[in-house]
This record gives C-alpha cells, sequence and structure tokens, in this order.
C-alpha cells in the first residue's frame, strides 16, 4: 500500500468519524426536544409546572355539553376528560363533521399558562371494529336533510 | 366452495415448499444435479397453487361468497366491482395472500430466468424464497387464514374500509408497494446464494442482483410516490408526507437499497465495499419485513395498521432468524471480502460513492430511531411519546441538502483521482445553475434557508447532470454527424445503466423542487361561508355556489360547488362521502392543478340544512413536479434496467451501423 493511499483512507476514517459523531449528538438533541408525551388530563395536571408550555398529545373523552363551536370565528373549545380530571381546550379550526360529546378524541398542542390547553392539532380516535350508531348520533341524520333539500 | 380451493391450494403448497428447501443441499453434498430441478419444479409448483388461492379468493370476493372470512369482513353486495377486486389487498389477511403471490411470482421469475446460470448461486437463491414462503404460507394456514368457513353464512358483508374504497389510487399504491417490498427478497437471496456457494467474492453476483434491485427499487419508488398522492388526494388535509410509522416503513428500504445501487457500482468498478453491499442487500431485506411487522402487527396506530391478534409475534420470531441467518452469513464471510480494490484519491467518483452510502444510511438510521422510539420508551419506561414531524424535518434536511449536492458532484468527476484542472473544469460552471435556481427560490418567495438552499443544489446538480449530456451528444455530433435528438437518444442507449441513472437524478430534482416549494410557500385559510360569498387564498378566489347531496348505492354523499373565479374559470366540487360503516365522513377534497401549482378545496363541515359550509383552501405550489418527479425516476429505472437484447448490442457498433446500407437508408 502506498503512502499515498494509506493517508487518503486515514482522511476518510477521520471525516466519516466527525460526521458520524455530529450526526449522533443531532440525532440526540432533536429527539429530546422533539418527543411528545402522550397523557391523560390527570397525568397532565399532576405533573404541575413541568406540564405547562410543552408540546403534548392529550387523550381523553369530550365532556357531554362542553361543546362550543363558534363558524363565525372558526373557534372551537370543548373540556376533555378521563373521568377524573378536566382540562378546557381551544381550537381553532372545523372540528370533524362527527364531533361530539363523549368522543374519544387526541388532542396536540400545550397547556398554557392560564389554564387552557392550545390545541393545534384535533384527532378522533378511530376504532377499526364496526358499531351500530346508537339512536340520536346516526351519521345519515345531519345529512339527510341535506339530501332532501336538494332535490337531487 | 372458494374457501376449499383456496384452503387447499396452501395445504398442498407446504409439502412442495419444503421439498424444494431440502432438495437444494442435497443436490450440493450429494453432486446429484438433477435434485435441484426437483427445488425449481417446487418454485413453480408454489407459484401455481399460490395463483389459485388467490384466484379463488379473487372469485369468492366477486361472486360474494361470504362463506369465506375473508369476504365476511371485507365485501358487500353494495361496494362496486372495481373496489371489491382491489379489496383483494384491503385487510389484513388478504394482504398476506396477495404478499405470498406476488413472492412466489418473483421466485418463479428468478428461476426461470436463470435456470441455465452455472454454479450453485441460483439453487441456493430459490432455496431462500422457498424459506420466505414457507413463513407466509404458515402464516396463511394459520394466524392470516383468510379461507376460513364461516357459518351461518352471513347474507352481507360491511365492505372494505371507507378509506380504501374512496379513491382510485388504492388499486395502484399497495400493488406497487408489495411489488417493491417483496421484489427486495430477489437481492437477499441472491446475497445468501452468493454467500453459501461461494461466489460472494467475485463481483458477479453482485451485476446479477443489481438489475432485480432496480426493478424492485422502481416499484418502491413507484409506491411511495403513489402512497403521497394517495395521501394528498384523500385526506383531505393537503399534505403528502406525515412521517407516518408506515410511510417510514416503506422509507427505509428505499434508502438502503439506493445505497446499493450506488455502492454496486463502487464494487463492480473498483471492488471495494463487498462486506458493506452485503449489508446494504441484507439491510434492506430486514427492513421491508420490519416494515411488514410495524404495518400488519397493530403494534402502531396509524392509517394503515390493521387490528389484529397473534401475528405480531410470528412476525418478530422470524426477523429474529432473518437477523441471525444474516450475521452468520455477514460475519462468517467478512475475511474472505476483504477489499482488494485500492482507495486512490479523495477527489474521485468513490469518494462520492462512500459520502452518498454515508449520508443514506444516516437518514436511514434517523429514520429508523424516530420511528421505533415510541416502542422503545413504551417498552422500557412505560410513557407513552410520539416522535413528531419537526424531528425528522430537523434531521433530514442537512441530509437530503447534502445528497442533492453530492448530486451535482458525482457524475462529474472521474474514478480513481481527478486533477486539480479537471475539477476545476468540472465543478465550476454548474455553479451557474445554482445562483440561477436560488435566485429563481427566492423570486418566488422562499424564505426558508433549506427551502433556498434546495433550490440552489438542484440547480447545482441539474446543470451538472444536464451537462453530461450536453458534452456526450456534442461528442457524437461532431465524431458521427447526427442531429441533437439522435445523438441524445443514442448516447443513452449505448449507456443504459449510466444515463438512466442521470434520469433517475432527474426525476429527483422535480421531487425535491416539488417538496422544497410546496412545503415553505403553501398558504391556507379556513372559513365558514355562505351559498354566493367568495373566500381566497394567495390570488385565487373561489365562490360558494351552493351545498348539495346525494345518495349513491354504497354511501351517501354531500358536497359542495365553488365556482373558480379568474383565469380557467370552471367550478370545483369538494365532498364528504359518508359510508353506512364508519362514523366518519371520508373527506373528497378538490384539486385543480396547474404547472406551477394546486388549488386544493376541502369541505370541512356543513349546516344540515345547507346555509353554511366551512371550507379550507390551500394554495400549494409546485405539488405536481413531485408527482411527475416520480415517473422521471421511475423512467430512469425503466431505462437503467432494460436489458440490452444481443442483435442491438451487435447494432450499436458504430462500423457495423455504417457497413449496413439499409440501415442509412431508412
Amino acid at each position: 500500500m502506498t503512502q499515498t493511499s494509506r493517508s487518503s483512507k486515514r482522511f476518510i476514517i477521520a471525516g466519516a468519524v466527525v460526521i458520524a459523531a455530529v450526526f449522533a449528538y443531532l440525532l440526540y438533541g432533536g429527539l429530546d426536544k422533539n418527543v411528545v408525551y402522550f397523557l391523560t388530563p390527570h397525568e397532565l395536571l399532576a405533573k404541575g409546572t413541568r406540564g405547562v408550555e410543552v408540546p403534548v398529545r392529550l387523550g381523553g373523552q369530550v365532556k357531554p355539553g362542553s361543546v362550543k363551536w363558534n363558524d363565525t370565528t372558526l373557534e372551537l373549545r370543548f373540556t376533555i376528560t378521563d373521568g377524573t380530571s378536566d382540562i378546557a381546550v381551544h381550537s381553532t379550526g372545523a372540528p370533524p363533521q362527527m364531533f361530539r360529546d363523549g368522543m374519544g378524541v387526541v388532542v396536540e398542542g400545550r397547556y398554557a399558562r392560564n389554564g387552557v390547553f392550545d390545541c393545534t392539532n384535533l384527532m378522533v380516535r378511530h376504532s377499526n371494529e364496526y358499531r351500530p350508531p346508537k339512536p340520536g348520533e346516526s351519521p345519515q341524520e345531519t345529512y339527510k336533510t341535506l339530501i332532501k333539500g336538494s332535490g337531487s | 366452495m372458494n374457501g376449499l380451493i383456496g384452503r387447499g391450494a396452501i395445504m398442498v403448497s407446504l409439502p412442495f415448499i419444503l421439498l424444494g428447501i431440502v432438495a437444494v443441499p442435497a443436490a450440493v453434498r450429494r453432486g446429484r444435479r438433477e435434485w435441484i430441478g426437483l427445488a425449481y419444479g417446487s418454485v413453480y409448483a408454489n407459484f401455481f397453487l399460490v395463483t389459485a388461492a388467490a384466484l379463488s379468493m379473487v372469485v369468492a370476493l366477486v361472486t360474494h361468497d361470504f362463506s369465506v372470512s375473508y369476504v365476511a369482513q371485507v365485501g358487500s353486495r353494495e361496494t362496486p366491482l372495481f373496489y371489491t377486486i382491489i379489496s383483494l389487498w384491503g385487510a389484513l389477511e388478504g394482504s398476506i395472500l396477495f404478499w405470498a403471490w406476488v413472492l412466489s411470482l418473483y421466485a418463479a421469475l428468478v428461476v426461470s430466468f436463470n435456470r441455465d446460470r452455472l454454479g450453485n448461486l441460483v439453487p441456493y437463491a430459490a432455496m431462500t424464497l422457498l424459506c420466505i414462503s414457507l413463513f407466509f404460507a404458515i402464516l396463511l394456514t394459520g394466524p392470516a387464514n383468510p379461507f376460513r368457513s364461516v357459518f351461518p353464512v352471513p347474507a352481507d358483508g360491511p365492505g372494505p374500509n371507507p378509506l380504501l374504497q374512496n379513491h382510485i389510487l388504492m388499486a395502484v399504491h399497495p400493488p406497487l408497494l408489495y411489488l417493491g417490498y417483496v421484489g427486495m427478497s430477489v437481492p437477499f437471496s441472491f446475497a445468501v446464494g452468493a454467500v453459501l456457494s461461494g461466489e460472494a467474492e467475485s463481483n458477479d453476483w453482485i451485476r446479477l442482483t443489481r438489475n432485480w434491485t432496480i426493478g424492485s427499487w422502481a416499484f418502491l419508488s413507484a409506491a411511495i410516490i403513489a402512497g403521497m398522492w394517495w395521501s394528498y388526494e384523500v385526506l383531505g388535509w393537503g399534505g403528502y408526507w406525515a412521517w407516518d410509522p408506515v410511510e417510514n416503513a416503506s422509507f427505509l428500504p428505499w434508502l438502503t437499497a439506493t445505497a446499493f445501487l450506488h455502492s454496486a457500482m463502487v464494487q463492480e468498478r473498483r471492488s471495494m465495499l463487498r462486506v458493506w453491499n452485503l449489508n446494504l442487500v441484507v439491510g434492506t431485506f430486514v427492513l421491508t419485513i420490519l416494515g411488514t411487522f410495524l404495518t400488519r402487527s397493530g403494534i402502531i396506530s396509524s392509517v394503515h395498521a390493521f387490528t389484529t391478534g397473534t401475528i405480531g409475534y410470528y412476525f418478530l420470531t422470524f426477523i429474529a432468524l432473518v437477523m441471525v441467518v444474516a450475521l452468520v452469513l455477514v460475519a462468517g464471510n467478512s475475511d474472505r471480502l476483504k477489499t482488494v480494490g485500492r482507495f486512490d484519491s479523495p477527489a474521485s467518483r468513490e469518494t462520492i460513492f462512500l459520502l452518498n452510502n454515508l449520508f443514506l444510511t444516516a437518514f436511514m438510521l434517523t429514520v429508523l430511531v424516530g420511528t421505533l422510539f415510541p416502542l422503545v420508551a413504551e417498552a422500557v419506561r412505560g410513557v407513552k411519546v410520539s416522535v413528531g414531524g419537526p424531528f425528522f424535518n430537523r434531521m433530514s434536511l442537512p441530509l437530503v441538502a447534502a445528497l442533492l449536492f453530492l448530486m451535482g458532484v458525482g457524475p462529474a468527476l472521474p474514478w480513481k483521482s481527478a486533477s486539480r484542472d479537471e475539477l476545476r473544469a468540472k465543478l465550476l460552471p454548474p455553479a451557474i445553475g445554482a445562483a440561477l435556481l436560488g435566485a429563481i427560490g427566492l423570486f418566488m418567495g422562499i424564505r426558508d434557508v433549506y427551502g433556498v438552499l434546495v433550490f440552489a443544489f438542484v440547480g447545482y446538480a441539474a446543470a451538472a447532470n444536464l451537462r453530461e449530456y450536453w458534452i456526450g451528444a456534442r461528442a457524437r455530433r461532431v465524431a458521427r454527424h447526427e442531429s441533437w435528438p439522435v445523438a441524445v437518444g443514442r448516447l443513452i442507449s449505448s449507456n443504459r445503466r449510466r444515463y438512466g441513472g442521470y434520469i433517475a437524478h432527474l426525476g429527483v430534482f422535480f421531487v425535491a423542487l416539488g417538496i422544497a416549494a410546496s412545503s415553505t410557500m403553501r398558504t391556507e385559510r379556513e372559513a365558514t361561508i355562505k351559498p354566493g360569498e367568495t373566500i381566497s387564498v394567495s390570488g385565487h378566489t373561489v365562490r360558494l355556489q351552493q351545498l348539495w347531496g346525494r345518495d349513491e348505492k354504497q354511501r351517501s354523499v354531500v358536497g359542495a360547488t365553488f365556482a373558480v373565479l379568474g383565469s380557467g374559470g370552471g367550478t370545483m366540487e369538494p365532498h364528504m362521502n359518508f359510508y353506512a360503516t364508519s362514523q366518519e365522513p371520508v373527506p373528497t377534497p378538490a384539486v385543480r392543478s396547474g404547472v406551477l401549482g394546486d388549488l386544493y378545496l376541502n369541505l370541512m363541515a356543513f349546516r344540515p340544512d345547507g346555509s353554511t359550509a366551512t371550507v379550507k383552501i390551500i394554495y400549494e405550489p409546485l405539488v405536481p413536479w413531485i408527482w411527475f418527479g416520480g415517473g422521471v425516476v421511475v423512467l430512469g429505472a425503466i431505462v437503467g434496467a432494460w436489458p440490452t437484447a444481443k442483435r442491438k448490442r451487435a447494432a450499436s457498433i458504430p462500423m457495423a451501423r455504417q457497413l449496413e446500407p439499409r440501415d442509412n437508408a431508412a
């Protein structure tokens, strides 16, 4: 093996080590800052101040009777509950069409200092299994008037 | 009846598979060449039997034979025929059956293309593919049996998952993905064959493997793009990539396969990286199985995950087995596979390929860590966490920028070593392209650093790429007096592998520009409006005309008609589809594509009396470039892998052509 090839080999190895180290550092730092915890309202409140202003996914049910949706300002307010604790949620944007009391939801956002959860992403917890709708929650009831009304 | 045929075919395939697996080592040990024919026969028999099983499932689906458990699960008399047929891969058991069929097809193709090849590589490869088939056959007889009989026979079924019967891309994305995923078993089987037959030292198996990898890679690339497109057209959020664990699962093997396609060239040219290439091939296969495990075990929740029972344990066992086999193969042979080639200079194409592999592998590890972290955190610390898009974006953007830059440098550099003058002559001129496209990006309004960087690096790489065509074609023009189109065409056909790669690079540039522009320049607005009112975003205005509803056979549709004001005119009709089996409607956004971008309308909510509609309007620049670029990538792969027929090879010898008067007359 000649001198040049040995030195260039060393160069390559050194370069690879440096890149790998930088990469490992970035990976660690990136994960550290971007892990989002999945909590219930009870768990979030139990965290106290450590749970404030950090990204969180909050899971629970929509508390019956708590939904207030203003379709002009697109402001949605409701309370999410896990049975023991409640947290008020505020979000902007249309709720899913079938959004209703008691359904399972996951909200992503931050718990603000004023005690309201600022939601940036609202997800409905789906269940793959088919379950016949209970009276009053059938999707048909929302759109059948529209189908009759448009006369098509 | 259909259930009986399907079950029977799978049961009968088991002894054939076992026979084939045993026949190969027995033939090699006893020196009985004719027993290998037995193994090949088993491969064909397995193909015919699994085909029969898959066909009987299609017949059962089409004839609504609800006595078959899978049909009772996904069938419905109301579902249109088209979606009934493609529901073959719409749920767990059917997708495993389809997987097994694709695998048996690949195995049969491998044998029929290579059965005359000397040596034991192909027999061992056939044996490996049969081992994988055995795993899927076991799944199909046990935990994922789609042919169980149902009694009493239901009169009707719930139909496929609404998300899967809402768009035609559902007929495209899954089969492409299976062809790509399962196709990665073939390079793996060649790697096993090469090691077991002692051919791993020659570079010949790399050549054989390479073309099969290009094919699978092209399917996988197309599948990823089609999946992005499907997500964009169906999910209604105006995005195409969410770093969803299952999207990641399809991306991981793509990264290692891409790395292999590049490092294979280094091995062929310079006989280096032999152990590394073995690792990449094996790693790609393991990642496809891991991806299937993530998708099919229900361990993660996602649009793609099916709810399941015990199948996850089978996959974990299989992954563990494959890993052990892989470790033994690679570690046990690494001494024999020491590099014989020599590294000459940092300023060479080899260096760029090394960096390319380094970055692609780092990319793969980042995505892998981010994808698996939630599973590990839950198992180890008992906390539920998710790793969001910001992590992946932050980690991948520098890597993507670096890879784009290398795509400009690599093709311009010669193998072995480049002189200083050569470097200057090759690497400086494309900087004009970088400045030009960077400026265009800024002019478009991109202010994100990485957005501009991606534009500039694409400009650099595209200029370097096009310059290669120009230099090559100009040389042909001067030497052979060909016209420009003829010169370019013959340039490509005379070196398909090289220019196929360059074409694929061009496709990547389109994809990169599309992603950079649409992710940094997207503007959106959401509002509730009454009929007659308008909503606009970055100069595009639509007016709500009316809300309407209609009943279709298998669903009800509520839609909104919008008139597009200004250029183009016409109407757009985003709607929601309500399926009986789903509480949630399936959004169906309306997309109007132009060369420069998409206008995207999604109906978010409506008042049942039709008095208001809440609508999201998005303008996303350059999104269609992503789909177009995906097509170009596939075209590049086809050009690169197209077999050069012997007759054509003779004809491409220039002397032969000049001596042939007929050629000139034509």
